[in-house]
C-alpha cells in the first residue's frame, strides 16, 4: 500500500478504520521524525505564548502573533490559535513549522473521524487524541525541536468550557480555570491566576486574555505585544455552546489599546 | 482433476449485471435536485440509523441505494480519498470528478474481477459556485454519468426521472423541491412513503456545506 498513486479507492483501512492519522501511516505518508544523531539541530522559527481561559459559557483562546528564531523575530503576524473543529480550538507554541503541521493533521483527524462515524469524538476523546499527536513528537522534542498545545472547546455533553493542557511527552492535564503555554506562559499565568473570576462575560475573559498577554510581552522578548502602528493584535477565539467564533479585530482593537495603556 | 466448465464472457457479463440489477431493485430508490440555495438529496428510508446520504467533503456529498454494507464499503473509501488529497494538496484539489471517476474504476474493477459485483447506485453531488452544480451517478458496473439538474437512482430510478421531468423547476425553495420530490416518488411507486431522509448542500452554509433536514421541518401541511 506505501507511495499509492491516487487511483481505485483505498477500500483497505487499518483497524479500527476511523483514524486519518492510522491512515496516513498505513500509507508510509507521514514525516519522518528523527535527525540523525550528531548533527546540530537546525535554527527555525517558534511560537511564543498562547493561553485559554474558562468563562460562564465556554472557554476563551489567545495568542501572540511574534514567531523568534533564536533573538530575532522570524514572523510578526503568525497565526497560532486555530480551530480544531465546530466546537473546539487548539493554540500551539513551539517549533512553528511542526506546530502548524499538527493542528492541520488534528484538523483532517476531526473532521474525518466525525464523516466515517457519523458522529464527533467527545471533547475528551479529541482531547486524548491530541496527546498522541504530541507524543509522536517525542523524538523530536529531545533533540529540542519541541511542540506543545493547548486545546479547549465546549463540552456537549458536560455542557460547559473545558481545557487541556500538554506537556512534551504527550502529557494531558486538563486545567480548572486556565492554562497557558509558550516562553511568556509563566507571566501570562501568573498574571491570569491574580486577575481570572469564575463566571466572567465572552468580554470580560477576552479583556483579560489581552491583558495577561500584554502582561508577558512586558517581560518576555519572545512574547509580542499588540502592535498598533502596524494594526496587529493578539488573536482572540470564544468557544461556547453555539460554537468556535473569531474575535473581530474591532472588538479586540480598544481591549488592546486600553491594555497597553495601562500597563507599568 | 476437475476442468471448470466454460462461460462466454458476454453470457459472465449478462448474468452479473442481471444479479446486480435484481439485487439494486430489491431497494428503495433516491433522488437528487438542483434547488435555488444548492442540491436537495431525497431518499426514501423508514430506518433513522441507517444513513444513505452522507457529507464526504467540504461541497461534495455521497448518495448510495442497494446493499448497505456495500455502498457503506464505498462511502467509507471515499471520504479516505478526499481526505487524503485534500491533506496531501489543497482543499479546493479535491472535486466530484476525481471522487466520481475513482468509484466508476472501483466498481469497474469489482464487477469484472470479483464473482459477485457490488449491488450498488452511487450518487456523488457537488456545489459548484456559478450555480450548476454537478450530479454523477455510478452504476454497479463503473458506468459513470453526468446529469444535469435532477437524476434518480435505484429500481424505480427510471420512473422518477419521468416524473421529475414535469415536476422539476429551476430555482425552488427547499419545500418546493422537498414537495416536487415527494409528488415523484409517489407517482413512481404508487404509494405512501414509509419515511424520509433528506439532506442538502446548503450553498449559505460557508465551508461545510452539507447539513442533514428534518422533514417534519419541511412538510407543507
Amino acid at each position: 500500500m506505501k507511495g499509492r498513486p491516487f487511483g481505485p479507492l483505498p477500500i483497505d483501512a487499518p483497524v479500527p478504520g476511523s483514524s486519518f492519522t492510522d491512515l496516513l501511516e498505513s500509507f508510509g505518508l507521514t514525516p519522518k521524525l528523527s535527525i540523525p544523531e550528531g548533527t546540530a539541530v537546525p535554527m527555525v522559527p517558534e511560537g511564543t505564548t498562547v493561553l485559554a481561559t474558562r468563562y460562564a459559557d465556554g472557554v476563551v483562546m489567545a495568542g501572540d502573533r511574534r514567531a523568534t528564531e533564536g533573538h530575532l523575530v522570524a514572523h510578526r503576524r503568525i497565526r497560532k490559535v486555530f480551530p480544531a473543529d465546530r466546537t473546539s480550538g487548539i493554540a500551539i507554541a513551539g517549533v512553528a513549522g511542526l506546530a502548524i503541521d499538527m493542528v492541520r493533521l488534528f484538523q483532517v483527524e476531526l473532521e474525518h473521524y466525525e464523516k466515517i462515524e457519523g458522529v464527533a469524538l467527545s471533547l475528551e476523546g479529541k482531547a486524548s487524541f491530541l496527546a498522541r499527536l504530541v507524543r509522536n513528537q517525542l523524538p523530536l522534542a529531545f533533540q529540542g525541536l519541541a511542540v506543545v498545545p493547548l486545546f479547549a472547546g465546549y463540552d456537549q455533553i458536560a455542557r460547559t468550557g473545558r481545557v487541556f493542557s500538554y506537556d512534551v511527552v504527550g502529557g494531558r492535564y486538563e486545567e480548572t480555570d486556565f492554562a497557558s503555554t509558550g516562553s511568556g506562559s509563566r507571566l501570562a499565568k501568573s498574571y491570569l491566576r491574580t486577575a481570572y473570576e469564575p463566571d466572567m462575560t465572552a468580554d470580560q475573559a477576552a479583556e483579560l486574555a489581552v491583558r495577561a498577554l500584554v502582561a508577558a510581552s512586558q517581560e518576555d522578548t519572545a512574547t509580542g505585544g499588540p502592535d498598533l502602528l502596524r494594526g496587529i493584535l493578539p488573536n482572540v477565539v470564544r468557544i461556547d455552546a453555539s460554537g468556535f467564533e473569531e474575535m473581530d479585530d474591532d472588538v479586540i482593537l480598544p481591549i488592546a489599546q486600553n491594555a497597553v495603556e495601562t500597563i507599568r | 482433476m476437475t476442468i471448470p466448465f466454460y462461460v462466454a464472457p458476454e453470457q459472465l457479463v449478462r448474468d452479473k449485471a442481471e444479479f446486480a440489477r435484481k439485487g439494486i431493485a430489491r431497494g428503495r430508490s433516491l433522488v437528487a435536485m438542483d434547488y435555488a440555495d444548492g442540491v436537495l438529496m431525497i431518499a426514501e428510508n423508514p430506518s433513522t440509523a441507517l444513513r444513505k446520504i452522507s457529507e464526504m467533503y467540504d461541497r461534495i456529498a455521497f448518495a448510495g441505494v442497494g446493499r448497505y454494507n456495500e455502498f457503506e464499503t464505498l462511502r467509507k473509501a471515499g471520504i479516505r480519498q478526499a481526505d487524503l488529497m485534500g491533506y496531501l494538496y489543497s482543499r479546493d484539489d479535491v472535486t466530484a470528478m476525481g471522487l466520481a471517476t475513482a468509484f466508476s474504476q472501483t466498481l469497474g474493477m469489482i464487477f469484472t474481477r470479483d464473482p459477485k459485483p457490488f449491488e450498488v447506485e452511487i450518487l456523488i453531488t457537488e456545489l459548484s459556485p456559478d450555480g450548476g452544480h454537478r450530479l454523477f451517478r455510478i452504476s454497479y458496473d463503473g458506468t459513470l454519468y453526468d446529469e444535469r439538474q435532477f437524476v434518480a437512482i435505484g429500481g424505480k430510478a427510471e420512473r422518477l426521472t419521468e416524473a421529475l421531468e414535469s415536476l422539476w423547476r429551476p430555482d425552488m425553495t427547499v419545500q418546493e423541491a422537498f414537495a416536487a420530490g415527494e409528488e415523484a416518488f409517489r407517482q413512481a411507486e404508487g404509494r405512501e412513503s414509509e419515511g424520509w431522509e433528506l439532506a442538502a448542500l446548503d450553498a449559505n452554509l460557508g465551508r461545510r456545506a452539507f447539513r442533514r433536514i428534518d422533514p417534519a421541518e419541511l412538510s407543507t401541511n
